[in-house]
């Protein structure tokens, strides 16, 4: 378990003050000029060797991706933030804003000086309005104290910041789209190559990051490389916002060292499945589009990128969702499968076509008026979708039913002949 | 230069390829929908999808920039799978009403789904349903079959220059439209149908009229305006059904005008088809030997000075050089190929060409408009032009009132005053054009305005050994090859003006309409009319003998473009009734007047003219016209231009004769008899 001094986001629940002072009491900001003046490639440097792995769901290195954008450009540079948190499940970024908003303020500074942008944007959820009130409300808190703004903190480095509140698509988080969204276009993701690093807000190098890889950011540099690659296993170091949610006794967003197991993650800090562990049926552990897991994957799983994607499934964005014995799993995931339909931007061919076909075969499944067949016939149409589409929006669709047949193909069928049993037959 | 292997076959690329051209290139097929060559890519439709060495999934070759050392298959496995994959989701809410849909034959979904598709389907569940938009009276629309490539969207952004449509919803209920209810404002919207890969938009005139493979096609160019864009002429029968366009890179690329495409259906209607005399006052129907015997008796009877001709717009090279030659013989030296009177003279071939030619407009990066708007003009031209904005790096001005343009202008003013406005400008642009038009040469002190644009070219670097900067636009197809033939008054001949004023002062006892309904046909006064032609039109409706001739579809003849290009029209459907190619109306009636002019067949008329005319022979190329003095230095009139074409639909016999270019113009208008918005926007509650 985490010990309290190891912990980042010391003001997780609110329970503190979360304007300026009770952030400046807790240490953000301690020293953030002399960090700027140690320069982009000793910041860059640093978080490449911190081992920190982006926190939006695929774990990109993101000290290999600030060092990314040029040294030297004509155009300006930009950092955009993606507060887009909309994945069913997730929810620490929504929190973080809330609660240690100056966290996330500092950490644009501190990336931008890495990327050379003097411009960063926070591209916040529509619905997210409070939060976006309150951050607005600590942007300008940082702009008073001269944290930000012209001359940020006294370094000499020119950064301003600006919250841009999106109007409600799921597809805008992923980061193209967002770009697309923040230029006053249409939320569709657009082609890679080329990547934003060359082309992208405005035509100009960018780099979009998660609100919790940012906002963790101070924290690494000011504690040192070392001290957040010690945490964790290799390559999957560092402490990490796990989201528990579902079936289990006290549901909470909770910061944990990476690779601590699944179980007991949720005994320790979400006080246990309802009704005892053997009363789990299975786990979805990334958010709604990583593949779920049963129970006894479950029983021995670590909780990182590493261990999970052995096992098929992601840490994604940690999002752990609950299912005990009373989940009618097969429906859960035709909801899913809703969700992806209605959120699917329409833009290439088999994410359009293939999302609302798959979810009108698992309505379907969930009540076995179907044939057998079918289940093979989905789980191809599943694979005729993933890896074919522009973004991963496919793949996010794809993954949950496939983890549904990988693991639950018996209880699909039995579906299936207790439909067929009952249903009065045609003569 | 990137290096890599398609299917074990190493091709080399030029820089910028993408995999999809580096494929083509290898000699592989790739079969795409979104992708096309002259539209930004979108890399929608995944149907492209190969499969790249050490790349975890497969990429779509049509956006993948080709680079050095890939190795890609096109036929193994995963691509194959990926392929049949998107097919299939193509096909799942597609409504598979090929048999009662027009692109059937030609459509490339049928095609692709042929090669690459699975034989049966395996969606059980209901297709969706989409309703169709109204795009006006010129696209029909089939939403239910779109498959969603927005290669219309794309069209109408970055070629056409409106943009007027979109995508809205998300996912599944994503919708191709315009949001409002609106007819396209575009000239090109035609096109859409071509860009169209599937049924969903149509050709609405052409609907349920006839399958490919039943017309027969013929490729020739249009005669419609100036450009001469190269189509090919889809007919069955005794009836001309469609208009396509036929690649060429320097005139039209792969577009066409909607006036072009959709104006055929006035090739039926109005028809001169038998010869006619005026009686008492009415038009009765006669035989040729009577109507040919009683214009050869005038002709016999008055001197030639007191006779004219004047060609009109649609007239072709070899009738206006056998009425010339006719003419001729009787000593008459009344005539003219400018029905407007346009200040141009055969003198500088130069003068009156479009010398920097329409691919040349590429080069450009400064370009003056003076009194003209080739959006009406020529919307091929307008087309180019707008090519060349996107660029980037190019200013474009114009005198005149205020143009509509599909590209950003600098209004400099209205009249000729502001013709020096902008001297600073092209004289610092590298290769700076300049295009007059109609507006400008088509008033009395045309030959002023000429001159003063042609000492602007010379002052501002626009006249080079490797560029000419001067333009004239021209409106007419016959306009070029009049003037290189020299259809203009001979030594002390009247031009039209003259010959208009001396018919009104009875001078000129006998007039030879070669397809002029260009003119006011009311200043004739009592002379005696001839009109050769194909339409009843302005100058059939005032003559007194009608000799009932042949349209662009019906008749082998040359017609030479704006930038002097001699081009062939071919013939595609013969004449209706007794009408007759016009050089064979000339050759019959020149013998009955016992000047029988010297050629029995078209050949041996075609080699005439170009032993005259030299560069009528280079046909299909431009020939490069030497620079000279042309001009009338004098006063100008500080009048503000007049744009030449107001209604750009019906700018001559057949498209006025045509209902779907009146329902065009209507749209325009904003009066739309036959759309269910009545012209309205969806705003109109």
């Amino acid at each position: 378990m985490l010990s309290d001094k190891d912990r980042i986001f010391t003001n997780l629940y609110g329970q503190r003050d979360w304007h300026l002072p009770g952030a400046l009491s807790r240490g953000d900001w301690d020293g953030t000029k002399e960090l700027v003046l140690k320069g982009r490639d000793w910041i860059i440097n640093e978080m490449k060797n911190s081992g920190l792995r982006g926190r939006g769901g695929a774990g990109f290195p993101t000290g290999l991706k600030w060092s990314f954008m040029p040294k030297e450009s004509k155009q300006p540079c930009y950092l955009v933030v993606n507060a887009d948190e909309s994945e069913p499940g997730t929810c620490k970024d929504r929190d973080i804003i809330r609660h240690d908003p100056q966290k996330l303020i500092e950490g644009c500074l501190l990336a931008s000086v890495a990327m050379g942008a003097h411009t960063a944007y926070i591209y916040i959820r529509g619905e997210f309005v409070n939060e976006a009130h309150r951050l607005n409300e600590a942007v300008q808190e940082a702009y008073a104290a001269g944290l930000i703004g012209k001359n940020a903190c006294g370094s000499g480095y020119d950064f301003d910041l600006y919250v841009h509140r999106g109007a409600g698509a799921y597809i805008c988080g992923e980061e193209t789209a967002l770009l697309e969204s923040l230029e006053g276009r249409k939320g569709q993701p657009r082609l890679k190559p080329p990547f934003p690093a060359n082309s992208g807000l405005y035509g100009c190098p960018t780099t979009v990051n998660n609100v919790e890889s940012i906002a963790v950011a101070p924290t690494i540099l000011r504690r040192g490389a070392s001290w957040f690659a010690g945490i964790g296993r290799p390559k999957n170091e560092g402490t990490k916002v796990f989201c528990i949610s579902g079936h289990v006794e006290k549901p909470c967003n909770v910061e944990e060292a990476m690779g601590i197991p699944l179980r007991e993650l949720i005994e320790t800090h979400a006080g246990g499945v309802r009704g005892g562990w053997d009363n789990l049926l299975a786990i979805i552990p990334g958010g709604s589009s990583v593949p779920c897991i049963p129970k006894s994957i479950c029983d021995t799983v670590l909780m990182d990128f590493d261990a999970l994607r052995e096992v098929k499934s992601g840490l994604g964005t940690a999002a752990v969702i609950v299912m005990d014995k009373s989940t009618d799993i097969i429906k859960a995931i035709a909801r899913l499968a809703k969700f992806y339909k209605h959120e699917s931007c329409g833009q290439c061919t088999p994410c359009r076509e293939g999302t609302g076909w798959m979810w009108r075969v698992m309505e379907r499944m969930v009540k076995g008026h179907a044939t057998v067949e079918e289940i093979d016939m989905l789980l191809e149409v599943s694979f005729e979708i993933e890896g074919h589409t522009i973004c991963a929006l496919g793949d996010a669709a794809a993954w949950p039913i496939q983890g549904l047949i990988r693991h639950f193909r018996p209880e699909m069928e039995k579906r299936i002949l207790e439909y067929r049993a009952s249903a009065p037959r045609a003569a | 230069m990137p290096k890599l292997t398609v299917n074990g076959i190493e091709v080399e690329t030029p820089p910028g390829a993408t995999v999809l051209q580096a494929c083509q290139m290898a000699g592989v097929e790739v079969p795409h929908f979104c992708f096309h060559e002259r539209l930004a890519i979108a890399g929608n439709c995944r149907m492209c999808l190969v499969e790249q060495e050490k790349a975890s999934k497969p990429v779509a070759s049509c956006a993948m920039p080709a680079a050095d050392g890939m190795v890609i298959h096109t036929d193994s496995d995963k691509a194959k799978k990926a392929r049949k994959g998107v097919m299939e989701f193509l096909l799942i809410n597609h409504p598979l009403d090929c048999p009662i849909c027009d692109q059937g034959g030609e459509c490339d979904l049928q095609d692709q789904a042929m090669a690459y598709g699975f034989d049966r389907g395996r969606f059980e569940e209901n297709k969706r349903a989409v309703k169709d938009k109204e795009l006006g009276p010129l696209v029909k629309t089939s939403m239910n079959r779109c498959i969603h490539c927005t290669r219309c969207i794309r069209f109408a952004t970055e070629i056409a220059g409106v943009e007027e449509m979109g995508a809205t919803g998300r996912g599944e209920s994503m919708e191709i439209g315009t949001y409002v209810e609106k007819a396209l404002t575009s000239e090109l919207s035609g096109n859409l149908v071509d860009v169209c890969p599937v049924g969903a938009l149509t050709s609405k005139p052409f609907a349920f009229v006839a399958r490919p493979w039943e017309m027969k096609k013929i490729e020739s160019v249009d005669a419609l305006d100036a450009v001469g864009s190269n189509i090919r002429i889809d007919a069955r029968g005794s009836q001309v059904l469609r208009v396509l366009p036929r690649l060429n890179e320097d005139i039209n690329e792969e577009w066409i005008s909607d006036k072009t495409r959709f104006a055929i259906d006035g090739l039926s209607r109005r028809r001169l088809d038998r010869p006619f005399i005026r009686k008492d006052g009415k038009l009765v129907e006669v035989s040729w030997q009577d109507a040919l015997e009683t214009v050869a008796s005038m002709m016999k009877r008055i001197p030639g000075e007191r006779m004219a001709a004047v060609a009109g717009d649609l007239v072709d090279v070899e009738a206006m050089y056998a009425l010339k030659a006719l003419m001729g013989s009787f000593g008459s030296g009344n005539i003219d190929c400018r029905p407007v009177g346009v200040a141009l003279d055969p003198s500088v071939r130069a003068g009156y060409l479009f010398n920097t030619t329409i691919a040349g407009i590429e080069q450009a990066d400064a370009c003056l408009l003076v009194g003209t708007n080739p959006r009406y003009e020529a919307a091929l031209v307008n087309a180019r032009i707008r090519k060349r904005y996107l660029k980037t790096g190019f200013k474009v001005a114009a005198v005149g009132p205020k143009l509509d343009a599909t590209f950003p202008v600098e209004q400099l003013g209205e009249g000729p005053e502001a013709i020096d406005r902008w001297t600073e400008t092209l004289k610092a642009a590298k290769n700076p054009m300049v295009i007059i038009g109609q507006g400008a040469l088509a008033r009395p002190d045309g030959a002023a305005i000429l001159a003063r644009v042609r000492k602007l070219a010379e002052e501002t670097g626009m006249i080079r050994e490797d560029w000419n900067g001067f333009n004239v636009l021209h409106t007419a197809a016959a306009q070029v090859g009049g003037l290189d033939l020299g259809f203009v008054p001979g030594k002390g001949g009247r031009d039209t003006a003259a010959i208009l004023k001396g018919c009104e002062a009875g001078e000129i006892e006998l007039v030879y309409l070669l397809g002029a309904d260009e003119i006011d046909t009311s200043r004739l006064g009592k002379a005696f009319v001839v009109y050769q032609g194909h339409h009843g039109d302005a100058g059939a409706k005032r003559a007194d003998v009608i000799l009932p001739g042949a349209a662009y579809t019906e008749k082998d003849a040359i017609y030479v473009n704006t930038e002097g290009r001699p081009q062939l029209a071919r013939r595609a459907v013969f004449p209706p009734g007794d009408a007759r190619e016009d050089w064979k109306i000339l050759r019959a009636l020149s013998d009955m007047a016992g000047k029988k002019l010297p050629f029995d067949s078209l050949p041996q008329l075609r080699k005439q003219i170009v032993e005259a005319h030299p560069v009528i022979g280079a046909v299909d190329a431009v020939t490069p016209a030497a620079w000279g003095n042309f001009g009338k230095e004098g006063p100008v009139d500080p009048a503000a231009f007049v744009y030449p074409i107001e209604d750009f639909y019906r700018t001559d016999a057949i498209g006025r004769a045509s209902p779907t270019m009146a329902e065009c113009a209507a749209v325009k208008a904003g009066v739309a008899p036959g759309t269910p918005m009545g012209g309205k926007t969806g705003t109109h509650g």
